[in-house]
């Protein structure tokens, strides 16, 4: 076999003998990626790993060969033949009828309203960092309205020299800004504090999605009504929907990066995520990011509103509560191949995966497929943004042997994501919120992943 | 972006579109007006925990009793304690945690449920929220007053107030103090701001991390297809397929053939005239004047007499035809589907 026919056949390894490639040329492709010149002596290195295959008697084939012929290339087919749709059938396009199985989805049992519910966001069939508009996971706490932005306001109030009313006319026209920022629940993950609870990574990681924002420094806003900094502590944020939702946020995250949006990826917001105006709070959890927003009031004091008063408040395990706990620290997890998915054969696999912090960027993924014994550094694919979901692959060789595969995220800080073992031993197993715990995927023998804890 | 800001405020200024506001604000001409009292009165109804907000006005227990059985006892059953729509608003605390200001119960593993009175520490949260968002499907219809009894009665559920109680704005702050988790709280932890301390330190090992490898906690077998056919929420090609939860465990690697059974994609939904216009149809039959093909309304006029017509008209377009019209042939449509072509024709002939 010439290493121009191989060249075709990439990807299709079978068994090649673990660690065959030397540790620095794994660590320049971690680096820099796959270059040519690299690509030239993988190609290379395969050929030689078969080789050994052979020798040794394995006899494996680097793909399947020419088999029969493929009735989809043989045989004519209708989008082939005939003339397809015309322009603006749809005037607002949608997904093609095959991706209708990746869908926001509820878990079953864990709420009795679903206007008061969660559907989660399908993260296994994602790509890339942006959530499509359609998929980003859904919170209401008294269902959601599509409010008529013309008759939307929003005040500025409290301690302030001059309260101001906005119309959406207004809003626009001032200088916007656009940026990325995941937004995750503070509850994700929440199920798994005890236990295994549920099959796949819409259900344990689906409280997660990471969009472009357009909209205005709230700083600006607060600027133009004179708010009080030097007593003013804190803004309350406050929903235009039936539970007026409220949240209590520091006035120096206020003045920092936190945006009022009314733009997402592109368009407004959807309905089900504060359309026509929300906030966006980069790094805090989700119940922060107030949506239909109508009201920012300056006080001195937090307010301990219900949701963060009885709700959104860590229990420790000597019972005190953790009230105002509000940062997303650094997580990942991996995405594809994950829980309730099927490998079909054994070979190469690209493992992918997301990791976000919310105190700053993402430096580094390691990933393990021995459940935590050994780890390697993943690829970060650009961009990679403060605050924001950041993408990581990883080659993987399945040799068909049973494996746990397991992610690691370190951001700018230094921080280190940790072990489940290490927040209980902190935490207790009782939390609900904030559980960032490394997360592991068994594959079985037969190609099925599930999902597990390891000690 | 702040600083941003500030620079264009100074451009329009410097440009004299603008006027400087009194005070120094930052303004932006035209854009934004100042709140007037009465809105600000309309919508700042927050209460905070040293009661700023609280409105004047008061309610008693037996008050409380008649609007909770009218209008809160449906999802919170008689004595707040039902989980079966929210948590339970009221048990699993006692006298002594009164006394103590922190619930004992939070501590004892056998508790089931954690209790609204159990967890919050603060009675202006219950009356916050209850004003502005209960009941459930009716929100901001209570006043004050009615605030001020059902708030009684919960309190009085939990054993916090007597049954003669009256709860008003003079005497909350000392219902505060028999609040049972009032000291429940703690603002020590590092998750309230971005440069905040973790609470716990990992460190990055590389290689031989762990001696053993256990796993210790592994989805149950009853919840293998409790969240529906795993296969039917993955994409039906790509690396993977979603795991068929319906049936146990593949008994070997299925290779790359394996298609697990999940429901077709949909071909169904769309209206007659969406599909006639989704299909070309338009493009040789338009409604009334005669194009490449005979317009709609020629159609009908032939054939909305006779019904028995419509399956002849779906076999010429299932498979093409000429000569009724004119020489230009009708080709066949093989790619659509029986049904679509039966609602198409339906449609053009009888008009619905």
């Amino acid at each position: 076999m010439t290493v121009s026919k191989l060249s075709q056949k990439i990807g299709r390894i079978k068994r090649a003998p673990e660690n065959f490639l030397p540790a620095d040329f794994r660590s320049d492709v971690t680096k820099d990626g796959l270059t040519e010149a690299r690509r030239g002596f993988l190609q290379k290195s395969f050929l030689g790993a078969m080789g050994a295959a052979v020798a040794a008697g394995v006899g494996n084939r680097a793909m399947a060969q020419a088999g029969p012929d493929d009735p989809a290339i043989i045989t004519r087919q209708d989008w082939q033949t005939t003339l397809g749709k015309p322009v603006a059938v749809k005037p607002y396009g949608t997904p093609s009828t095959y991706e209708k199985y990746l869908q926001r989805r509820e878990s079953p049992g864990l709420t009795r309203v679903s206007a008061s519910s969660v559907a989660f966001s399908p993260l296994q069939g994602f790509f890339g960092i942006i959530t499509p508009s359609g998929l980003h996971f859904e919170r209401h706490h008294q269902g959601w309205y599509d409010i008529d932005p013309n008759q939307h306001r929003l005040m500025i109030n409290g301690m302030v020299k001059k309260p101001l009313v906005f119309t959406m006319d207004d809003l626009m026209r001032l200088p916007s800004v656009s940026r990325i920022h995941f937004i995750e629940c503070g509850a994700n993950t929440g199920m798994e504090w005890g236990n295994v609870a549920v099959p796949t990574v819409q259900y344990t990681h689906g409280m997660l999605s990471c969009c472009e924002f357009t909209g205005v420094p709230l700083s600006m806003l607060l600027e133009m009504a004179g708010a009080d900094l030097k007593n003013g502590k804190f803004v309350l944020a406050e929903g235009n929907d039936g539970s007026g939702m409220t949240r209590t946020i520091p006035m120096e995250m206020a003045l920092d990066d936190v945006l009022v949006v009314w733009g997402m990826n592109g368009e407004m917001l959807r309905p089900e995520n504060g359309y026509p105006l929300r906030l966006v709070v980069p790094g805090v959890q989700g119940v922060s990011w107030v949506k239909w927003l109508r009201r920012i009031e300056v006080g001195d004091k937090p307010w301990a509103t219900k949701d963060e008063a009885a709700h959104y408040i860590d229990m420790m395990p000597d019972g005190l509560h953790r009230q105002y706990s509000s940062i997303q620290e650094c997580k990942s997890v991996i995405t594809t191949p994950s829980g309730g998915q099927q490998l079909l054969t054994t070979g190469f696999y690209n493992v992918s995966g997301l990791a976000w912090s919310g105190r700053g960027k993402i430096e580094r993924v390691d990933v393990s497929v021995d459940g935590g014994k050994n780890w390697n550094t993943a690829r970060l694919e650009s961009p990679v943004l403060d605050k924001s979901l950041t993408r990581f692959n990883i080659d993987w060789l399945w040799d068909g042997k049973p494996a746990i595969l397991q992610s690691r995220a370190i951001d700018s800080t230094g921080y280190v994501q940790p072990p489940n073992r290490m927040l209980r031993e902190k935490r207790g197993t009782r939390s609900i919120y904030h559980n960032n715990a490394i997360q592991s995927w068994k594959v079985g023998e037969n190609g099925e992943l599930s999902n597990v804890q390891v000690g | 972006m702040f600083k941003l800001a500030k620079t264009i405020a100074a451009l329009t200024l410097v440009m004299g579109a603008g006027t400087v506001a009194a005070q120094n604000l930052l303004v932006f001409e035209g854009i934004g007006r100042e709140a007037t009292v009465n809105e600000v009165t309309a919508w700042d109804i927050d209460v905070r925990p040293d009661f700023k907000g609280l409105p004047k006005g008061s309610g008693s227990v037996e008050d409380g009793m008649h609007i909770w059985d009218a209008q809160c006892l449906s999802c919170h059953g008689a004595f707040g304690e039902s989980a079966e729509v929210f948590g339970p608003l009221v048990g699993g605390t006692t006298i002594e945690d009164q006394e103590s200001g922190r619930v004992a119960s939070l501590t004892n593993p056998a508790q089931p449920q954690r209790s609204t009175l159990m967890k919050v520490a603060t009675v202006s949260t219950l009356y916050d929220y209850i004003y502005r968002a209960m009941p459930w499907n009716a929100p901001r219809s209570l006043t004050p007053d009615d605030t001020y009894a059902v708030l009684a009665y919960m309190l009085n559920l939990g054993d916090i107030v007597p049954e003669d109680f009256v709860l008003s704005d003079q005497n909350i702050a000392q219902v505060q103090e028999r609040m049972p988790n009032r000291y429940g709280m703690t603002t020590d932890h590092g998750m309230w701001t971005v440069d905040g301390k973790p609470d716990v330190v990992n460190t990055a090992c590389m290689s031989n991390c762990i001696q053993e490898v256990v796993i210790t906690s592994s989805l149950p077998d009853f919840a293998r297809n409790a969240h529906d056919n795993l296969a039917e929420q993955d994409r039906t090609f790509g690396p993977y397929r979603g795991i068929d939860s319906t049936k146990p465990p593949l008994a070997a690697l299925p290779g790359v053939n394996y298609q697990p059974v999940v429901a077709m994609a949909e071909t169904v939904g769309p209206s007659a005239k969406q599909l006639f216009t989704s299909n070309n149809c338009a493009a040789c039959h338009a409604a009334a004047s005669a194009m490449v093909g005979p317009s709609i309304k020629q159609v009908a006029d032939k054939y909305k007499e006779k019904p028995e017509s419509l399956a002849m008209l779906e076999e010429k377009v299932k498979k093409g035809a000429v000569g009724t019209w004119g020489q230009i042939p009708m080709p066949s449509h093989p790619q659509l589907s029986n049904d679509d072509i039966s609602v198409m024709v339906k449609w053009m002939v009888t008009g619905s």
